[in-house]
């Protein structure tokens, strides 16, 4: 018998390694991460000759796959990666193929120097994206900074639907999510909805732009996570709107200001008016302190 | 999400209706004589071993006792005594060589111990070399020595069978991957670059024949693993715990 030696052994545990993909029209090209669900390839498409992303599932679950890749699939929007192609692998493993994203992680991305309204405004574009799946009876439930990707122009997609309850499914009894994000309710197993989301944006507000963020971000981002669902946005458009009011230096509903947060939040707002008006009047008063001096 | 029924059982599944090694050797079946050789060839050499590393017993005793567990089961009812819902199969086995191991010494002295060479034929002298190229280890807790000899036992036999299956059909060149990549315990191992350079490939050739090869020693594995299972959660979670996924 052949004799392994630790290492040997330590290296042929964990995961199975890329996969085999003889007999499928792709080609490994490389590792591209790692998420709960499974590992994500990069691989060239040699009829189609173009780089896509294959992920193979871990869990060999007959429903699993067709179940993420279908989620996927139904849920054409700008902000979700496209899927094109399921099979199996010859070891008997799943996989499914979906458009190649070019950009970095969200928690990748945030590590970097990003404005405050910056870091805001990824998360108007996710609560659209969610509001679009929660329209076609999807529900993510486990929107984190990992699964969400940030393109070179700016363009934010949500990735890994491999927890999504579609509307029907029960969910009952299942923990599924990621702790620190995922909903009080969705943590004790019990029944979910939208609102699981709402709260895993609100989280994702809050990691975002940090404790020190304004007031108004804050009751934003605690209103969102509110351990009562019914105590949140009851949508996820509702928290974009709210986030766009924030953004526009408008009043937003979450919070009560003083009125001194008042007076800063319109002299914010209308900054430029406001310049004007100082840069005219100090213009009027140079002038008329010209004109009084005047020829003796 | 609730859990998904299986619809079809995927490679390295546990079909209800496929009795394990386990279960067949505890069985009144026919199939139960070549149950318990196969169960002995598996499990004799992590038996020995522990026996020789967790005991720290000479090797003349570690055989007769390895010999004794094996008759034992091979000639009585021992395995009458397993019970799948207690125990691992492995876990169980492990008792067994430390209750053998304990009277062994008590009795040291007074009963001479062997005669019972020549009814199971093992290759003491294969395991005592490979003692002796493992790296030096301290007696640790007992179901870690017992289980690193498992494994490296079930991986061996699934090596040998890869190698087999890749000189049958002519994947020799897989074969040779693998080994110098997963196998050979260079430090650090080669690249991807300097293999393809070495075997005139590409590196995406050498990342794609390698990954078949793990793929196909995977497999094997995984083949031996439900066989030696105790039962189908036992397999589920030994899969878990061997490759951090579900089967």
């Amino acid at each position: 018998m052949t004799f392994l030696s630790d290492a040997a052994l330590s290296r042929l545990r964990g995961a199975p390694g890329p996969p085999d993909l003889s007999g499928t029209r792709y080609e490994l090209l490389g590792t591209l991460g790692r998420g709960g669900m499974g590992t994500v390839y990069r691989v060239q498409d040699k009829e189609l000759q173009r780089e896509v992303a294959l992920k193979v599932l871990d869990v060999d679950d007959d429903e699993r796959l067709p179940g993420e890749a279908r989620v996927a699939a139904r849920l054409e929007h700008p902000g979700i990666v496209p899927v094109h192609d399921l099979g199996r692998l010859p070891d008997g493993r799943l996989y499914f193929t979906m458009k190649l994203v070019r950009g970095e992680r969200l928690d990748r991305w945030a590590a970097g120097a990003r404005t405050l309204s910056e870091r805001v405004a990824v998360v108007p574009r996710l609560c659209e994206t969610a509001a679009f799946a929660h329209a076609h009876g999807v529900v993510h439930r486990d929107l984190k900074p990992e699964n969400v990707m940030v393109g070179p122009f700016g363009e934010v997609l949500v990735m890994d639907w491999g927890v999504a309850l579609v509307s029907g499914e029960q969910a009952a009894g299942t923990v599924a999510g990621t702790q620190g994000f995922m909903a009080p309710e969705q943590a004790r197993g019990g029944d979910t909805d939208a609102r699981a989301d709402v709260h895993a944006l609100g989280a994702l507000l809050r990691w975002l732009v940090g404790d020190a963020a304004p007031a108004p971000l804050r009751a934003i981002a605690a209103r969102a996570t509110a351990p009562d669902p019914a105590d949140r946005y009851a949508g996820a458009l509702e928290l974009s709107a709210e986030l766009s009011r924030f953004l526009g230096g408008e009043r937003v509903q979450a919070h009560r200001e003083a009125p001194w947060e008042r007076v800063a939040r319109l002299a914010a707002r209308h900054r430029t008016a406001l310049l004007l008006v100082a840069g005219y009047l100090l213009v009027r008063v140079v002038l008329m302190l010209l004109s009084n001096r005047g020829p003796a | 999400m609730p859990p998904h029924p299986r619809t079809t059982p995927p490679t390295g599944a546990f079909p209800a209706t496929r009795l394990t090694l386990v279960q067949r050797a505890s069985s009144a079946s026919p199939n139960r004589g070549p149950a318990l050789q196969s169960l002995a060839a598996a499990y004799w050499r992590p038996v020995y071993k522990y026996l020789r590393l967790q005991h720290r017993l000479p090797a003349e005793s570690a055989e007769d006792l390895t010999q004794d567990l094996f008759v034992d089961l091979l000639t009585k009812d021992a395995l009458v005594r397993f019970d799948p819902a207690r125990a691992r199969f492995r876990t169980w086995l492990r008792v067994q060589s430390d209750g053998l191991a304990s009277h062994a010494r008590e009795a040291a002295g007074r009963v001479k111990r062997g005669g019972r060479e020549g009814i199971l034929s093992l290759d003491f002298d294969d395991a005592e070399s490979e003692l002796r190229r493992a790296e030096p280890a301290a007696p640790g807790d007992p179901d870690d020595v017992f289980d690193r000899e498992w494994l490296r036992a079930l991986f061996g036999g699934a090596v040998d069978a890869l190698r087999a299956a890749c000189e049958a059909d002519g994947r020799a060149l897989h074969f040779e991957l693998f080994r110098r990549y997963d196998l050979e315990p260079a430090d650090p191992r080669p690249t991807y670059a300097a293999l393809a350079r070495e075997h005139g490939l590409t590196e995406a050739q050498v990342l794609n024949h390698l990954a078949w090869a793990r793929a196909r020693f995977r497999r094997e594995a995984l083949q031996r693993l439900r066989e030696l299972s105790g039962s189908d959660e036992e397999y589920r979670q030994e899969v878990k715990r061997l490759f951090g996924e579900a089967p």
